[in-house]
């Protein structure tokens, strides 16, 4: 069935219209006067930086809080929801980034959680169940069984069902908050072209992301917040939306300078770090899990190394070996010239290595602990006396210092690290590094989650360091990244290292080649 | 700043702080302040002096495990401690198994005081120490690990003790469970100083900084170059260094080692804890709230027992205070977020 059947005749084909809406939260203005709408079966792209209202919306559609003023008119008729099952109800679906399955059930139970085919019995009709499952799920092209349990799936997979899930509850426009963020190039793929077919069955769908490159590519419209604003709408016009004119909407100037090449380069040392045949264990437990299959890799002091490679290329496996992490099978690290064999962090710490992790959240920030704490957290050592009692006042102005070498905004060194952006977030956890004065950082994703503003503060940190003879590793998945930022660029694919060339001589299509190309492993497959 | 979200949390974030580390304390005066309007010789300093003798031994406890929960872990075995170290501490003090209550100074034949108090933390903190090993090496969840603890010193604390109590110590020994300093019992001396001691070393020391951390975010912790699983084991030796010295003042005081002492003092001590504030997620909690948690169930109780209320309905009366007591911090945190 069509979901396009269901829907009334187009005499206006306004699905959902929010009209000038404003929400205060004691006091601070979080949107003000924001209008947008979305038409029948199309896909609106909703952009804007971290703060920039997005959250603030979503909750307000979805029925999480009410309006301070304005109104939102549905189908043709004002639509006041004071729940999220008010919003359900009439057909508006909100995909959060955390998905809301539930990892222990089935896919089949999860999809008909309250709603469940009772039998004559008065009993769950499990035959019914899986059948109704097995369709519901086809629509968004899995063909899994339904009563796998959904924490076996990939997270990719759960988001489809979780769209699925919304499919089967005759959605007619389902809100993805930052669908693609944990999926890998494949994935998103296949994602965005389930949301065309899904445009394409009369389904509307508000995108919202910090990917500006799939927005540009799926969306019909765009409409983008700045500051709790409107910034502005964008349209299609014959081509897909073009990233500069996103960009420079988002935050209100030219494109140009977010991704510019820091002209000034020091001219790099001599080898501080050196890895040879790096070989990592594989996992018993986890036998999918990336593993290093020998890399050979030089990094010199004062460089900007950039390592690309898609998700599960082993870039971070790579970090992790050397950072005492993961555990190493094989091979040899040297660190100026001395063979170095960290059997944790710690000890690569205390060699002068510091790495600064992708997940932030979860492997880098203590999220209810003040900023100062989480400063610190790595240097106790230096600022603490013999006997152990922190040195409050060396602490506090080191903080500072950095404060103001990095422009970290923020209220007070108590206050808790979750409350700031994630710009700010990542200065921090790079301060923490600072206050050790590594010869090596490894970095990785350093600009994830991180607004478009601030990710090019982060890249001029990150050539500031270098600059000071530290020795950097750039992991990333952004190709714009790793061209601005790195002299030399190395690129990964399944474990091995598969292509270098210097940073002025690189162009994605080159790298993107050499981290999609299976030169090595040609004759296996 | 171009962030309105950010600023929004900026605002709040001082009168926050401040209303969350007085909740419980909020609570703890209007008990108070309703059991002396209820009798006011309840504030008479000779009561307030029995309730802190009262909170003293659990209290100790429950200091200990401010830090085993401020890393998210948790210590059922506590009460079964307390007794096992307090029959150890009984033997070393009287030099043998023997039972014979005895006034007297003289009395004992044992190794005195100091021994029997040494006895008494050692076991303590080595029990500990052994649970901790068995929640980071053998990688067995804190819970699991010290619910086998529960049983196994108590069935260690019946093998020695032959499943009677070790009573009659000599005067010394007894002065730390019913001595005075002025007008202050000494058990209470004991637990402000160690008090004050477990707050320096988590609010002004390194280890202090690594035991929030650790319980913040275990992994980041690791990256961050902590030791963590030296973090953990030396929480519950600290908690087992605390049933060992509150099991010597309790012995000292009772004049008697019992082996049924302490049956669920996990559950009082844990209770101080969670009413003081601290996370059971690990990370955030302070040695004052738990002060103040210990306060308000001494206080429940004596103040129940001060109206003649019956031990049957006390037990009912605590468990709600308790249930409220938690529910009310909460409330406030809501309603000083929003």
């Amino acid at each position: 069935m069509s979901l396009a059947e269901a829907l009334t005749p187009a005499t206006d084909d306004v699905l959902l219209a929010v009209e000038g809406i404003t929400k205060q939260f004691s006091g601070v203005t979080a949107l003000k006067d924001v209008s947008l709408d979305v038409r029948r079966g199309e896909i609106l792209g909703l952009l804007g930086e971290n703060g920039a209202g997005k959250s603030t919306l979503l909750k307000i559609l979805s029925g999480v809080q009410p309006p301070s003023s304005g109104r939102i008119v549905f189908d043709g008729a004002e639509f006041k929801p004071s729940n999220p099952d008010d919003s359900k109800r009439l057909g508006i679906v909100t995909i959060y980034q955390e998905l809301s399955l539930i990892p222990t059930l089935t896919v089949a139970e999860n999809i008909f959680i309250g709603r469940a085919p009772i039998g004559p019995l008065g009993l769950v009709s499990w035959r019914r169940m899986v059948e109704a499952t097995r369709d519901i799920v086809a629509r968004v092209g899995l063909s899994i069984d339904p009563m796998t349990v959904v924490s076996a799936l990939s997270v990719a997979e759960q988001q489809l069902v979780e769209i699925a899930r919304a499919l089967s509850l005759k959605s007619r426009l389902i809100i993805m908050d930052e669908p693609t963020s944990a999926l890998t190039e494949t994935e998103v793929q296949r994602l965005l072209s389930i949301m065309a077919k899904l445009r394409a069955d009369g389904v509307s769908i508000m995108f919202v992301t910090h990917r500006l490159e799939e927005a540009s590519f799926i969306c019909d419209r765009m409409t983008v917040l700045r500051d709790g604003r409107l910034a502005g709408h964008l349209d299609r016009e014959g081509g897909p939306i073009e990233l500069p004119r996103i960009i420079e909407k988002m935050v209100g100037r030219a494109a140009s300078e977010l991704y510019a090449r820091p002209a000034q380069r020091h001219i790099a040392g001599d080898v501080r770090l050196s890895v040879r045949g790096l070989r990592t264990v594989r996992d018993p437990e986890a036998p999918h899990a990336i593993v290093l299959e020998g890399v050979d890799l030089d990094l010199k002091a004062g460089e900007i190394l950039g390592v690309a490679g898609l998700v599960g290329s082993g870039r971070t496996e790579l970090a992790r070996a050397i950072f005492g992490a993961d555990r190493i099978a094989d091979g040899t690290i040297t660190l100026d010239g001395v063979a170095i064999a960290p059997a944790s962090p710690a000890d690569a710490i205390a060699l002068g290595i510091g790495l600064v992790p992708e997940d932030r959240k979860h492997q880098a920030i203590f999220a209810a602990l003040g900023i100062l704490t989480n400063f610190s957290v790595a240097a106790l050592g230096s600022f603490s006396n013999g006997l152990g009692f922190m040195a409050d006042r060396r602490e506090r102005a080191a903080l500072a210092d950095y404060r103001k070498m990095l422009s970290i905004r923020m209220a007070s060194p108590e206050q808790a690290i979750e409350g700031l952006s994630g710009g700010n977030q990542q200065k921090v956890v790079l301060a923490r590094w600072l206050a050790r004065d590594p010869k090596v950082l490894i970095v990785d994703e350093p600009t994830r989650g991180v607004d478009v503003g601030a990710k090019a503060e982060v890249h001029q940190i990150l050539v500031q360091l270098a600059a000071r003879g530290i020795a950097i590793m750039m992991i990333s998945s952004e190709l714009p990244e790793v061209l601005a930022v790195s002299d030399r660029i190395v690129t990964m694919r399944r474990g091995r290292i598969t292509g270098e060339m210097p940073g002025v001589e690189a162009n994605e299509e080159r790298l993107m080649e050499l981290m999609a190309l299976d030169r090595r492993q040609g004759k296996a497959s | 700043m171009n962030s309105t979200v950010e600023q929004e949390q900026r605002g709040g974030i001082n009168f926050a702080r401040l209303l969350m580390s007085f909740g419980p304390l909020i609570f703890l005066a209007a008990l108070i302040i309703v059991f002396t309007v209820m009798k006011p010789s309840f504030i008479d300093p000779i009561n307030i002096f029995n309730i802190l003798r009262q909170i003293s031994i659990t209290g100790l406890i429950a200091l200990g495990m401010t830090f085993v929960i401020l890393t998210a872990g948790i210590d059922l075995s506590v009460g079964s401690l307390l007794a096992l170290c307090g029959m150890v501490a009984a033997v070393v003090a009287k030099g043998g198994t023997a039972n014979t209550l005895s006034l007297g100074t003289s009395a004992t034949q044992g190794f005195g005081w100091f021994a029997a108090l040494l006895a008494a933390l050692a076991v303590g903190a080595l029990a500990g120490g052994i649970q901790g090993l068995a929640i980071t090496r053998l990688r067995v969840p804190p819970f699991v690990v010290t619910l086998g603890g529960l049983t196994i010193f108590r069935g260690l604390t019946l093998t020695i003790s032959n499943g009677g109590p070790i009573s009659g110590f000599d005067a010394s020994m007894r002065w730390f469970g019913n001595g005075l300093i002025g007008p202050v019992p000494v058990p209470a001396i004991i637990f402000a100083i160690a008090a004050i001691l477990c707050h320096i070393v988590l609010r002004y020391t390194r280890y202090g900084r690594a035991v929030y951390a650790v319980g913040g975010n275990a992994e980041a912790a690791r990256l961050s170059g902590l030791r963590v699983d030296r973090i953990l084991i030396s929480v519950y030796v600290i908690v087992g260094f605390f049933a060992g010295l509150a099991a010597f003042v309790l012995s000292a005081r009772l004049n008697s080692s019992e082996a049924v002492a302490g049956m669920g003092y996990e559950l009082t001590v844990i209770s101080a804890v969670v009413i003081g504030g601290t996370s059971l997620f690990g990370g955030i909690g302070s040695v004052g709230g738990t002060v103040v948690g210990a306060a308000l169930i001494g206080v429940l109780q004596n103040g129940l027992q001060f109206n003649n209320v019956s031990s049957y309905t006390q037990s009912i009366v605590i468990g709600l205070i308790l249930i409220l007591a938690v529910a009310f911090d909460r409330w406030l945190k809501s309603r000083v977020r929003r």
